[in-house]
């Protein structure tokens, strides 16, 4: 790949750290404990607080044993709507467009099963806990209304967030009229529940009118805002601390409900208090994948070219607030059609509020469609992949618009190749593995848009030539520590050990917010322009001083190399950062960039990454159980930072996609709306032996168009593209075609 | 969860006597015992810790070439020592199987007799569960039941019991040995491990103060050593309970059996043994027409307490699985992934 | 006894007063101790983010009481570094990238650790089912099994040298 790319000032370029497959930064404080995750802060004269959650999913709490609570030996105080101190926000308000309406003790009605209820703080963690077990609350219960039959149907304004829920690109119905061939597949998804390794965990200390949290959060700058608003101080009086997040998926990235009752209780008893949800407590206020009903149309040609695509999903959101998972739309951007259709419903449920799960939309909606494609291609008497060569998209479908990028082909060859595509049957039914199982394989486009969003961030160069750049970025597994001090130290043009990376806390410049997959390309992009901003001010002191090497290079230029300034026309000559600062007088240099995509570019092209998934499934004959027992993936998302840890991200992607596929499952007793296996026994994700083989290739991509560091994004892809490849193994192994995730054994007994 | 006296006897008379006391609970591995007290379903006075009594963490033979098994053995222990798992491989297969090595490290032999139902509705204190709190009802009836059972379950409780040690054990004919106020006794595990009836949920069967000190294998259980398995069906490759199991051991003299015994896990409050199933596979061939055959038998009766009639059929065909594996003879190695239908040749791509 | 214990956390000696019996090893060692380095993911056993060798095996320190631990050996995260000098696991974890996010990492080295005193990590497919009592939700499953695998490689080969 060249690493010609040159932004901005022009004296600094990617490559000597970027592309390298460099080990994590913060690996070795993994791996040794030291890596501080919120609920490890322990400041002098903590409390704890734990939380009751509502026994009901609809009415109201009429009344709570406070008595039993504050008689139990360690409990200081009980927080309940009626002594809770006030807000500044009302939390039934939307207050901006990334801010669910939550619950913090606002009054007695309780609208799902797990919802904060009262808060008991106590000494320990053993008394607190048992404190908020004796609150013992009555309700007075309303019938829950659970699932698609269960409560009020409408049609969302939005999907996702702020998203269209329409869209038509011509006439799907008079396509479909004159299409020679048409399959229509319906398709559920169930609820999903993100279960961070990490359960929301929040440390708050008030000092004054200044307050201290520490808590995971994928963009703190922007919570940093939400929180001080909550609590009617500015938001440079709030110090929001997240180093480390014990995965997010998307979870982490919106203020919850729990979050503000620690903060509260800590104002309520003047000491600094920690909150951390228990993993049954995950299964309520913090968000999940509302569930979904889909139904896609395919129509083709008689060359077995699509003719349209239309695409129907219904999702379920809470009673109070909507986020709607907008599965529809993720046909829109992957195969060639001359009439796409996209709409949405939903549907709303005594739940807690659904929220952006790991590629939400993309997840569901592209199960759905390579499901449907498969089908089709079954129809047409045509190998998958084939099928998918003819309908390629050589540009946007939605938009028509060219492509910033597009290696696909490149994945669908070179993944095809690894896997052994090449002469699968295409009938099912016709593999087995030496001991009798039955064996398929099935395969799916990945898709994923490539964003930007807006960060800015700092480099300061010193005098003894290491530099410090900083941005409040967010690590919550993807790499952000080490990826984006790559890019950092790229950007000021020396070796990654010479740079210090600052990261992860509200008093650094905004790193934006690490979600849509777009973190390291926006975050990177406003390091590297900070850093090539810092040694631009150096090349300006240094040509124009006649003591310097390179004085006078202004026409040929300088670029910056390991520290140094080199002449380009003349490579002998050359001035470190060092003696150029202190021939200057100067400890420091400063340079400030910002992340950002050029709005030309954004409106002229289509952005997103691509990926081809092959999967291979065993099935026992008899019994049904089913193993994915190879994954192979192969992905073009632009530059890759570091490979390593891209393929981490993306064979993670496809686990989650193996859990999507086979196991992930939010169940509530419709009866009553209480999550019926709310914890990781019941709720099951991939263990260790439910993966034995799992493979990413990384496909070259050079993308001039989304930033100037050509840089998409690796983090949510994986999953799309691989449910709907192991639902199609399903089939090519048993003949059987999947209409609901997770497959069950009983669904193909 | 809520405060309790603790304290720690120094012999199994003294263990006994503490937990006579009302509200009193045996602490051991406290895999399971503590996980309940944390959700609020057990909430003991007394904490009687017995992980210290001495003399209960034997692995022995007995004289008539049975074993004696004490309470306090570790499941890892007992599933790695050499001569046991020898002689007894489905029990050893059923072991190394069941949650995960963290878990079996910590779980002992007697607690595992005494694991509590993963039922959700017994697990949530909140729901009505007659097991949990006799004469309150069952929230489970007409609720989400595919762990349910399906065989021996009535109104008053349709939870499954979720050991799979106890499958194969049961199979075996394996006997509780249990020290109490009045002196010692012995029962049949299958007696231990009631089933409901139409008055109650069924239950362990132990009365106050009563403390399982070994778990006892009779005469003739290592007869089966070269033809024992242990399958479990999941709907996670590990580290998930059984959807349905078997235990299959047969005695194969020549070209018949000679004798058979086979249990079922996942269907019923106790591991399902049919004495006909077992008879009707002594002295034929060990065919697929003498499998299915038992496995008739074996699931006979069966109904549906929920939406789960599904686990009925599985059940028969892991019944006729465990039988041909068994019939086919006992690894030479304990499989990578014991009792998985997976447990031989997953790397064979790699 | 008495309701105050005694540990032996990482060769040191805690004394650790308690006001009631019902802390588990996992509390005490994070909220009392000061060790954070053993994560809470689940606290009931199911997910395997707080294991912990105890008296040299792998255990699940959430569903230990930590009063019937008094006297116990109990070695942490936090304790298999040599100083600077990383143990093999840990050291294979950073090389094969056997983590994103890094919450279940200590349950998994610990995990291994165990699992390779056990015997049990001599082939890919034992590491799995061997390791399958960890959950991973970033599901750094591949990097985990290669780390297991190579450290088990470097441990055994550094048993025959100084055999």
């Amino acid at each position: 790949m060249p690493d010609t790319l040159n932004p901005t000032a022009g004296h600094v370029k990617l490559g000597s750290n970027s592309g390298q497959p460099m080990s994590r930064r913060d690996g070795i404080a993994k791996v040794t404990g030291a890596a501080t995750y919120a609920a490890d802060n322990r400041p002098d004269g903590l409390l704890y607080a734990v939380y009751a959650g509502a026994g009901i999913a609809r009415g109201r709490v009429t009344s709570l044993n406070v008595g039993a609570a504050k008689a139990h030996p360690g409990v200081v105080e009980v927080m309940t709507p009626e002594n809770r101190p006030p807000l500044a926000l009302d939390p039934d308000e939307k207050h901006h467009f990334f801010a669910w309406r939550i619950e913090a003790l606002q009054n007695d009605t309780v609208r799902y099963a797990g919802q904060p209820i009262a808060v008991v703080i106590a000494e320990t963690l053993e008394a607190a806990t048992e404190g908020a077990r004796l609150l013992a609350p009555t309700y007075d219960e309303e019938p829950a209304r659970i699932g698609f039959d269960g409560g009020e149907a409408y049609d969302p304004p939005t999907v996702g967030i702020g998203g269209n829920p329409t869209f038509e690109k011509g006439d799907a119905e008079a396509a479909e009229a004159r299409s020679a061939k048409v399959v229509e597949t319906k398709i559920a998804t169930p609820m999903q529940y993100h279960n961070a390794m990490e359960p929301h965990a929040i440390v708050a200390q008030w000092d004054g009118d200044k307050l201290t949290i520490d808590t995971p959060n994928q963009a703190i700058v922007m919570a940093r805002g939400g929180f001080a608003a909550y609590f009617g101080i500015p938001p440079e009086n709030v110090t929001l601390r997240s180093p480390f997040l014990g995965g997010g998926f998307g979870s982490k990235a919106i203020l919850v409900g729990p979050q503000l009752l620690c903060i509260l209780a800590a104002k309520l008893t003047g000491r600094p208090v920690k909150l951390t949800l228990r993993r049954d407590q995950m299964y309520g206020p913090v968000q999940h994948r509302g569930a979904t009903r889909q139904t896609v149309t395919l129509g083709t040609d008689g060359d077995n070219r699509l003719t349209m695509i239309k695409h129907h999903s219904v999702a379920t959101t809470s009673s109070f607030d909507e986020f709607i998972e907008g599965a529809a739309n993720a046909s829109q951007n992957t195969y060639a059609t001359p009439v796409l259709k996209s709409s949405h419903g939903a549907v709303r449920q005594d739940t807690g509020t659904p929220g952006p799960m790991r590629a939400p939309g993309e997840a569901t909606g592209s199960a759905a469609l390579e499901v449907a494609m498969d089908r089709m291609a079954e129809k047409a008497g045509m190998d998958p992949l084939e099928f998918r060569l003819l309908n390629y998209a050589e540009t946007d479908p939605a938009s028509g618009k060219e492509y910033s990028s597009k290696n696909l082909r490149e994945c669908y060859a070179e993944g095809a190749k690894r896997f052994g595509w090449a002469g699968r049957p295409l009938a099912p039914g016709m593999m087995k593995d030496e001991h009798g199982r039955l064996k398929g394989w099935g395969m799916g486009t990945a898709m994923f848009p490539a964003p930007m969003f807006q960060a800015q961030a700092r480099a300061v160069l010193k005098a003894d030539g290491t530099a410090v750049l900083e941005t409040a970025g967010a690590d919550m597994g993807q790499g952000a520590w080490t990826a984006l001090a790559q890019i950092a130290a790229d950007g000021v043009g020396l070796p990654a050990d010479k740079v210090e990376f600052l990261s992860g806390t509200s008093d650094q410049p905004d790193g934006g917010v690490a979600g849509g997959s777009g973190h390291t390309a926006t975050a990177g992009s406003a390091l590297f322009a900070a850093g090539s901003d810092a040694v631009a001010k150096l090349a300006e002191i240094a040509m124009k001083d006649p003591d310097s090497p390179v004085f006078g290079a202004d026409n040929a230029g300088v670029e910056a190399r390991e520290g140094r300034l080199v002449r380009l026309d003349d490579e002998s000559r050359s001035d470190s950062y060092a003696d150029i600062l202190a021939r200057a007088g100067l400890s420091e240099i400063e340079g400030n960039g910002t992340g950002a995509r050029n709005p030309a570019d954004a409106e002229a092209r289509a952005m997103f990454s691509h990926g081809a998934v092959f999967a291979e499934v065993l099935i026992d004959p008899d019994l049904y159980q089913i193993r994915v027992s190879r994954l192979v993936g192969a992905f073009a998302a632009g530059r890759i930072i570091n490979p390593k840890l891209a393929a981490s991200q993306l064979n993670g992607g496809m686990i989650w996609g193996v859990g999507f596929a086979l196991h992930e499952e939010g169940i509530h007793d419709p009866r009553t709306g209480r999550p019926v296996n709310g914890d990781l026994a019941g709720y099951h994700v991939p263990v260790n032996a439910d993966v034995p083989c799992v493979e990413t290739l990384l496909i070259d991509e050079e993308d001039h168009f989304v930033n100037a560091l050509g840089v998409k994004g690796v983090g949510e892809m994986g999953i799309s593209g691989t449910v709907g490849a192991i639902a199609n193994a399903v089939w090519h192994a048993t003949g059987k075609r999947v209409t609901s995730f997770p497959i069950h054994i009983s669904a193909l007994l | 969860m809520n405060i309790f006296d603790y304290v720690r006897p120094a012999s199994v008379d003294e263990a006994v006597t503490a937990g006579a006391q009302p509200g009193a609970a045996f602490l051991a591995g406290g895999t399971n015992l503590m996980d309940l007290m944390k959700i609020g379903v057990a909430q003991p006075g007394t904490v009687v810790d017995i992980t210290r009594l001495p003399g209960l963490d034997g692995i022995d033979t007995l004289p008539d070439g049975g074993w004696r098994i004490g309470a306090l053995v570790r499941n890892s222990d007992l599933a790695r020592d050499p001569d046991f798992a020898a002689a007894c491989p489905a029990v050893a297969e059923a072991l190394l199987s069941g949650a995960s090595a963290q878990l079996r490290n910590a779980a002992t032999v007697g607690g595992n007799l005494m694991q509590r139902t993963r039922c959700s509705y017994f697990q949530d204190p909140i729901s009505a569960c007659n097991r949990r709190e006799p004469g309150s009802g069952c929230s489970a009836l007409g609720g989400v039941t595919e762990s349910h059972a399906v065989l021996g379950w009535t109104d008053q409780c349709i939870a499954t019991h979720p050991s799979d040690f106890c499958v194969p054990l049961v199979a075996l004919g394996a006997r509780v040995e249990i020290a109490g106020p009045d002196g010692s006794r012995e029962i049949a595990l299958e007696d231990f491990l009631a089933l409901p009836d139409d008055e109650g949920p069924g239950g362990a069967q132990l009365g106050a103060g009563e403390l399982i000190t070994a778990l006892i294998l009779p005469e003739g259980s290592s007869a089966f050593a070269a033809n024992a398995r242990y399958v479990k069906l999941r709907e996670r490759t590990s580290y998930a309970f059984a959807l349905v199991s078997a235990a299959a051991m047969l005695r194969i003299e020549g070209d018949t059996i000679a004798e058979a015994r086979i249990a079922l896990g996942g269907v019923a409050a106790r591991p399902w043994r049919v004495a006909a199933a077992e008879a009707a596979l002594a002295g034929k061939a060990a065919d697929a027409g003498a499998f299915a055959e038992a496995a008739d038998l074996l699931v006979a009766g069966a109904t549906a307490s929920g939406d789960n009639a599904h686990k009925i059929e599985l059940a028969r065909r892991i019944a006729v699985r465990a039988l041909t594996l068994a019939a086919v003879g006992t690894p030479a190695r304990m499989p990578a992934l014991p009792a998985s239908v997976f447990a031989n040749g997953a790397d064979a791509h790699a | 006894m008495t309701l105050s214990i005694s540990l032996t956390v990482n060769g040191e000696r805690r004394d650790v007063p308690l006001e009631d019996p019902r802390a588990t090893l996992l509390d005490v060692l994070r909220e009392r101790i000061g060790l954070t380095g053993t994560k809470k993911g689940c606290d009931r056993g199911q997910c395997g983010a707080c294991t912990v060798l105890v008296d040299g095996r792998r255990i699940n320190s959430c569903l230990a009481l930590a009063v019937s631990h008094d006297g116990a050996e109990v070695t942490t995260i936090e304790g298999l570094a040599q100083g600077d000098e990383l143990h093999p696991v840990q050291a294979a974890f950073v090389e094969c990238d056997g983590f994103q996010c890094g919450y279940c990492t200590p349950g998994q080295i610990m995990s291994a650790v165990g699992l390779i005193a056990e015997g049990g990590a001599d082939d890919p497919e034992h590491i799995r089912e061997g390791m399958s009592g960890n959950i991973c939700r970033c599901a750094a499953y591949p990097g985990i099994t290669a780390a297991v695998q190579d450290a088990q490689k470097r441990m055994a080969a550094e048993e025959r040298k100084s055999a």
